[in-house]
Protein backbone atom coordinates (compact mmCIF):
# COMPACT_ATOMS: atom_id res chain seq x y z
CA UNK A 1 0.00 0.00 0.00
CA UNK A 2 2.48 2.38 0.88
CA UNK A 3 4.31 1.66 -2.94
CA UNK A 4 0.94 2.56 -4.47
CA UNK A 5 0.62 5.96 -2.02
CA UNK A 6 4.63 6.85 -3.35
CA UNK A 7 3.63 6.06 -6.92
CA UNK A 8 0.62 7.95 -7.18
CA UNK A 9 2.86 10.64 -5.66
CA UNK A 10 4.91 10.73 -8.30
CA UNK A 11 2.68 9.90 -11.08
CA UNK A 12 1.74 12.25 -13.78
CA UNK A 13 -0.57 11.15 -16.08
CA UNK A 14 -3.70 11.99 -14.49
CA UNK A 15 -5.84 9.01 -15.65
CA UNK A 16 -3.27 6.02 -13.78
CA UNK A 17 -3.70 7.99 -10.36
CA UNK A 18 -7.26 7.27 -10.69
CA UNK A 19 -7.01 4.15 -11.06
CA UNK A 20 -4.24 3.56 -8.47
CA UNK A 21 -6.14 5.34 -5.96
CA UNK A 22 -9.01 2.83 -6.71
CA UNK A 23 -6.28 -0.15 -6.11
CA UNK A 24 -5.26 1.59 -3.08
CA UNK A 25 -9.02 1.75 -1.63
CA UNK A 26 -9.33 -2.26 -2.24
CA UNK A 27 -6.39 -2.80 -0.75
CA UNK A 28 -7.48 -0.65 2.02
CA UNK A 29 -10.82 -2.56 2.04
CA UNK A 30 -9.07 -6.49 2.69
CA UNK A 31 -6.93 -5.03 5.29
CA UNK A 32 -10.19 -3.96 6.74
CA UNK A 33 -11.39 -7.35 6.72
CA UNK A 34 -8.49 -8.84 8.41
CA UNK A 35 -9.26 -6.30 11.19
CA UNK A 36 -12.34 -7.63 11.57
CA UNK A 37 -14.67 -4.90 10.24
CA UNK A 38 -16.09 -6.82 7.67
CA UNK A 39 -19.21 -3.68 7.19
CA UNK A 40 -16.61 -1.31 6.87
CA UNK A 41 -14.59 -3.52 4.24
CA UNK A 42 -17.38 -3.74 1.96
CA UNK A 43 -18.52 -0.23 2.58
CA UNK A 44 -14.75 1.14 1.46
CA UNK A 45 -15.05 -1.62 -1.23
CA UNK A 46 -17.82 -0.01 -2.73
CA UNK A 47 -17.83 3.79 -2.28
CA UNK A 48 -14.04 4.22 -2.09
CA UNK A 49 -13.03 1.81 -5.09
CA UNK A 50 -16.36 2.22 -6.93
CA UNK A 51 -18.17 5.34 -6.57
CA UNK A 52 -15.45 7.65 -6.28
CA UNK A 53 -13.36 6.13 -8.92
CA UNK A 54 -16.13 6.81 -11.16
CA UNK A 55 -16.53 10.05 -10.00
CA UNK A 56 -12.98 11.15 -10.63
CA UNK A 57 -12.62 9.82 -14.40
CA UNK A 58 -15.80 12.00 -14.91
CA UNK A 59 -13.69 14.95 -14.25
CA UNK A 60 -11.18 14.14 -16.25
CA UNK A 61 -12.94 13.48 -18.95
CA UNK A 62 -14.50 17.03 -18.40
CA UNK A 63 -11.12 18.66 -17.73
CA UNK A 64 -7.82 17.57 -18.71
CA UNK A 65 -5.82 14.46 -18.66
CA UNK A 66 -2.14 15.40 -17.81
CA UNK A 67 -0.35 16.93 -15.19
CA UNK A 68 2.04 19.90 -15.24
CA UNK A 69 5.16 20.00 -13.68
CA UNK A 70 4.83 21.97 -10.47
CA UNK A 71 7.65 25.07 -10.48
CA UNK A 72 7.46 24.89 -6.66
CA UNK A 73 10.41 23.14 -4.84
CA UNK A 74 9.24 20.44 -2.70
CA UNK A 75 11.67 21.17 0.34
CA UNK A 76 8.97 23.40 2.30
CA UNK A 77 6.16 20.26 2.13
CA UNK A 78 8.39 17.57 2.87
CA UNK A 79 9.95 19.38 5.78
CA UNK A 80 6.28 20.32 7.13
CA UNK A 81 5.11 16.62 6.13
CA UNK A 82 8.18 14.94 8.24
CA UNK A 83 7.57 17.03 11.11
CA UNK A 84 3.97 16.45 11.44
CA UNK A 85 4.55 12.44 11.20
CA UNK A 86 7.20 13.38 14.13
CA UNK A 87 4.73 14.69 15.96
CA UNK A 88 2.02 11.76 15.00
CA UNK A 89 4.47 9.15 15.98
CA UNK A 90 5.48 10.83 19.48
CA UNK A 91 1.80 10.53 20.02
CA UNK A 92 1.80 6.67 19.16
CA UNK A 93 4.10 6.43 21.78
CA UNK A 94 1.51 6.41 24.47
CA UNK A 95 -0.83 3.94 23.00
CA UNK A 96 -1.34 0.58 24.03
CA UNK A 97 0.03 -2.12 21.78
CA UNK A 98 -1.96 -3.35 18.52
CA UNK A 99 -4.51 -5.44 19.43
CA UNK A 100 -4.35 -5.76 23.36
CA UNK A 101 -7.42 -6.57 24.97
CA UNK A 102 -7.20 -4.56 27.79
CA UNK A 103 -6.93 -1.28 25.99
CA UNK A 104 -8.81 1.86 27.43
CA UNK A 105 -10.87 1.38 24.07
CA UNK A 106 -12.17 -2.24 24.82
CA UNK A 107 -13.01 -1.10 28.20
CA UNK A 108 -15.31 1.11 28.74
CA UNK A 109 -18.61 1.45 26.27
CA UNK A 110 -18.11 -1.84 23.66
CA UNK A 111 -19.08 -4.07 26.45
CA UNK A 112 -22.21 -2.14 27.14
CA UNK A 113 -22.94 -2.49 23.77
CA UNK A 114 -22.33 -5.97 23.35
CA UNK A 115 -24.56 -7.04 26.27
CA UNK A 116 -27.25 -4.46 25.27
CA UNK A 117 -27.45 -5.58 21.46
CA UNK A 118 -27.72 -9.38 22.71
CA UNK A 119 -30.44 -8.28 25.28
CA UNK A 120 -32.45 -5.38 23.86
CA UNK A 121 -32.16 -5.01 20.75
CA UNK A 122 -32.06 -8.73 19.44
CA UNK A 123 -29.96 -8.15 16.18
CA UNK A 124 -27.02 -10.41 15.33
CA UNK A 125 -25.12 -7.61 13.59
CA UNK A 126 -23.69 -5.13 16.28
CA UNK A 127 -22.39 -2.79 13.86
CA UNK A 128 -25.80 -2.28 12.50
CA UNK A 129 -27.43 -2.16 16.01
CA UNK A 130 -25.13 0.92 17.12
CA UNK A 131 -25.69 2.09 13.34
CA UNK A 132 -29.41 2.29 13.83
CA UNK A 133 -30.23 2.66 17.29
CA UNK A 134 -27.43 3.64 19.65
CA UNK A 135 -25.57 6.20 17.46
CA UNK A 136 -29.04 7.03 15.07
CA UNK A 137 -28.36 10.66 15.34
CA UNK A 138 -25.05 10.11 14.08
CA UNK A 139 -26.78 8.77 10.70
CA UNK A 140 -29.00 11.23 11.10
CA UNK A 141 -26.23 13.69 10.91
CA UNK A 142 -24.51 11.94 7.93
CA UNK A 143 -27.55 11.90 5.93
CA UNK A 144 -28.16 15.66 6.14
CA UNK A 145 -24.27 15.75 5.06
CA UNK A 146 -24.60 13.77 2.30
CA UNK A 147 -28.36 15.76 1.62
CA UNK A 148 -26.13 19.08 1.59
CA UNK A 149 -23.36 18.15 -0.88
CA UNK A 150 -25.64 16.82 -3.29
CA UNK A 151 -27.30 19.97 -3.41
CA UNK A 152 -24.52 21.38 -3.47
CA UNK A 153 -22.86 19.33 -6.65
CA UNK A 154 -26.06 20.09 -8.69
CA UNK A 155 -25.68 23.92 -8.05
CA UNK A 156 -22.13 23.41 -9.16
CA UNK A 157 -22.98 21.57 -12.20
CA UNK A 158 -26.76 22.53 -13.19
CA UNK A 159 -25.94 25.69 -15.27
CA UNK A 160 -23.10 23.57 -17.32
CA UNK A 161 -24.59 23.24 -20.47
CA UNK A 162 -26.84 26.63 -20.56
CA UNK A 163 -23.43 28.42 -19.77
CA UNK A 164 -21.55 26.69 -22.60
CA UNK A 165 -24.29 27.71 -25.17
CA UNK A 166 -24.64 31.13 -23.80
CA UNK A 167 -20.51 31.77 -24.49
CA UNK A 168 -20.85 30.01 -27.46
CA UNK A 169 -23.72 32.64 -28.66
CA UNK A 170 -21.33 35.70 -27.12
CA UNK A 171 -18.39 34.56 -29.57
CA UNK A 172 -20.36 34.51 -32.35
CA UNK A 173 -21.57 37.87 -31.73
CA UNK A 174 -17.83 39.05 -31.59
CA UNK A 175 -16.69 37.79 -34.62
CA UNK B 1 11.69 0.45 23.87
CA UNK B 2 11.52 -3.29 24.09
CA UNK B 3 10.86 -5.56 20.76
CA UNK B 4 7.36 -5.76 21.59
CA UNK B 5 6.50 -2.37 21.99
CA UNK B 6 8.15 -1.96 18.23
CA UNK B 7 6.17 -4.94 16.93
CA UNK B 8 3.28 -3.72 18.76
CA UNK B 9 3.14 0.06 17.30
CA UNK B 10 4.02 -1.21 13.62
CA UNK B 11 0.95 -0.85 12.49
CA UNK B 12 0.10 2.76 13.83
CA UNK B 13 3.42 3.84 12.29
CA UNK B 14 2.86 2.40 8.83
CA UNK B 15 -0.39 4.19 9.11
CA UNK B 16 1.18 7.33 9.98
CA UNK B 17 3.54 6.98 7.20
CA UNK B 18 0.22 6.44 4.32
CA UNK B 19 -1.22 9.25 6.05
CA UNK B 20 2.06 11.66 5.84
CA UNK B 21 2.42 10.55 1.93
CA UNK B 22 -1.36 11.47 1.76
CA UNK B 23 -0.86 15.42 3.21
CA UNK B 24 2.44 15.82 0.91
CA UNK B 25 0.68 15.04 -2.23
CA UNK B 26 -2.62 17.48 -0.72
CA UNK B 27 0.42 20.28 0.24
CA UNK B 28 3.00 19.97 -2.48
CA UNK B 29 0.99 19.00 -5.43
CA UNK B 30 -0.56 21.86 -7.71
CA UNK B 31 -3.08 19.85 -9.88
CA UNK B 32 -6.50 19.97 -8.30
CA UNK B 33 -7.36 16.44 -9.18
CA UNK B 34 -4.13 15.22 -7.74
CA UNK B 35 -4.81 17.03 -4.39
CA UNK B 36 -8.01 15.25 -3.69
CA UNK B 37 -6.41 12.05 -4.39
CA UNK B 38 -3.89 12.33 -1.78
CA UNK B 39 -6.96 13.96 0.46
CA UNK B 40 -8.48 10.50 -0.08
CA UNK B 41 -5.24 8.78 1.05
CA UNK B 42 -5.23 10.55 3.71
CA UNK B 43 -8.74 10.12 4.91
CA UNK B 44 -8.13 6.10 4.61
CA UNK B 45 -5.29 6.30 6.36
CA UNK B 46 -7.33 8.31 9.36
CA UNK B 47 -9.73 5.34 9.19
CA UNK B 48 -6.91 2.53 9.30
CA UNK B 49 -5.76 3.93 12.38
CA UNK B 50 -8.97 4.18 14.18
CA UNK B 51 -9.79 0.92 12.75
CA UNK B 52 -6.48 -0.73 14.03
CA UNK B 53 -7.75 0.87 17.82
CA UNK B 54 -10.71 -1.05 17.85
CA UNK B 55 -8.55 -4.68 17.00
CA UNK B 56 -8.27 -7.40 19.48
CA UNK B 57 -5.85 -9.94 19.32
CA UNK B 58 -7.43 -13.38 18.52
CA UNK B 59 -11.03 -11.34 17.91
CA UNK B 60 -13.74 -11.22 15.30
CA UNK B 61 -15.97 -9.64 13.05
CA UNK B 62 -18.57 -8.23 16.22
CA UNK B 63 -21.32 -9.85 14.69
CA UNK B 64 -23.11 -12.92 16.98
CA UNK B 65 -24.87 -16.06 16.09
CA UNK B 66 -28.17 -15.92 14.39
CA UNK B 67 -30.03 -17.75 16.91
CA UNK B 68 -28.22 -14.69 19.85
CA UNK B 69 -26.80 -17.51 21.78
CA UNK B 70 -23.72 -16.11 22.44
CA UNK B 71 -20.77 -17.81 23.76
CA UNK B 72 -19.08 -15.91 26.68
CA UNK B 73 -15.38 -17.52 25.00
CA UNK B 74 -15.80 -15.78 21.72
CA UNK B 75 -13.73 -12.51 21.71
CA UNK B 76 -15.36 -9.58 19.32
CA UNK B 77 -13.65 -6.85 17.86
CA UNK B 78 -14.73 -3.28 19.33
CA UNK B 79 -17.37 -2.25 16.95
CA UNK B 80 -18.01 1.57 17.92
CA UNK B 81 -14.92 2.60 14.87
CA UNK B 82 -16.40 0.56 12.88
CA UNK B 83 -19.84 2.73 13.32
CA UNK B 84 -17.97 5.92 13.43
CA UNK B 85 -15.80 5.37 10.36
CA UNK B 86 -18.78 4.19 8.15
CA UNK B 87 -20.37 7.26 8.66
CA UNK B 88 -16.65 8.57 8.07
CA UNK B 89 -16.96 6.82 4.46
CA UNK B 90 -19.99 8.13 3.26
CA UNK B 91 -19.18 11.91 4.33
CA UNK B 92 -15.89 11.36 3.05
CA UNK B 93 -17.44 10.29 -0.85
CA UNK B 94 -19.75 13.65 -0.31
CA UNK B 95 -17.02 15.86 0.28
CA UNK B 96 -15.30 14.48 -2.62
CA UNK B 97 -18.25 15.17 -5.07
CA UNK B 98 -18.79 18.08 -4.16
CA UNK B 99 -14.77 18.96 -4.84
CA UNK B 100 -14.50 17.30 -8.02
CA UNK B 101 -17.76 19.65 -8.88
CA UNK B 102 -15.55 22.97 -8.07
CA UNK B 103 -13.02 21.21 -9.94
CA UNK B 104 -15.14 21.35 -12.83
CA UNK B 105 -16.65 25.04 -12.34
CA UNK B 106 -12.85 26.53 -11.85
CA UNK B 107 -11.55 24.41 -14.97
CA UNK B 108 -14.41 26.08 -17.13
CA UNK B 109 -13.97 29.37 -15.07
CA UNK B 110 -10.17 29.60 -16.02
CA UNK B 111 -9.35 27.16 -18.48
CA UNK B 112 -7.05 25.13 -16.01
CA UNK B 113 -6.88 22.91 -12.60
CA UNK B 114 -3.31 24.27 -12.08
CA UNK B 115 -3.01 26.00 -8.48
CA UNK B 116 0.01 28.14 -10.76
CA UNK B 117 -1.68 28.94 -13.96
CA UNK B 118 -4.87 30.03 -11.88
CA UNK B 119 -2.56 32.27 -9.75
CA UNK B 120 -0.55 33.72 -12.34
CA UNK B 121 -4.17 34.86 -13.76
CA UNK B 122 -5.44 35.89 -10.83
CA UNK B 123 -2.02 37.75 -10.06
CA UNK B 124 -2.07 39.43 -13.67
CA UNK B 125 -6.34 40.23 -12.90
CA UNK B 126 -4.64 42.14 -10.34
CA UNK B 127 -2.48 44.26 -11.66
CA UNK B 128 -4.90 45.12 -14.34
CA UNK B 129 -7.57 46.44 -11.74
CA UNK B 130 -4.60 47.97 -10.09
CA UNK B 131 -3.81 49.78 -13.23
CA UNK B 132 -7.25 50.70 -13.97
CA UNK B 133 -8.85 51.91 -10.71
CA UNK B 134 -6.00 52.02 -8.69
CA UNK B 135 -6.17 56.02 -8.53
CA UNK B 136 -9.52 56.29 -7.80
CA UNK B 137 -9.21 53.90 -4.96
CA UNK B 138 -6.37 56.01 -3.36
CA UNK B 139 -3.36 53.81 -4.72
CA UNK B 140 -2.39 50.17 -5.29
CA UNK B 141 -5.01 47.80 -3.34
Amino acid sequence: MVATAVAIARMRSLFATVMLAGVFSLLSALLFVNLDAVDVAFTEAAVGAGISTVLMLGTLALTSRVERPSSRSPVIPLFVVIATGAMLIYGTLDMPNFGSPDAPAQLHVAPDYFYGTEKDIKLPNVVTAILASYRGFDTLGETAVVFTAGIGVLLLISGLRTRRRRDEDEEEDET
Amino acid sequence: MSWEFIVGHLPYWLFITLMMTGLYIVVAKGNYVKKIVGLNIFQTSVFMLYISIGKITGGTAPIFPLDLEVDPETVYSNPLPHVLILTAIVVGIATTALGLALIVRIREEYGSIEEDVILDIEYRLTQHENAVHGDAMGGRA
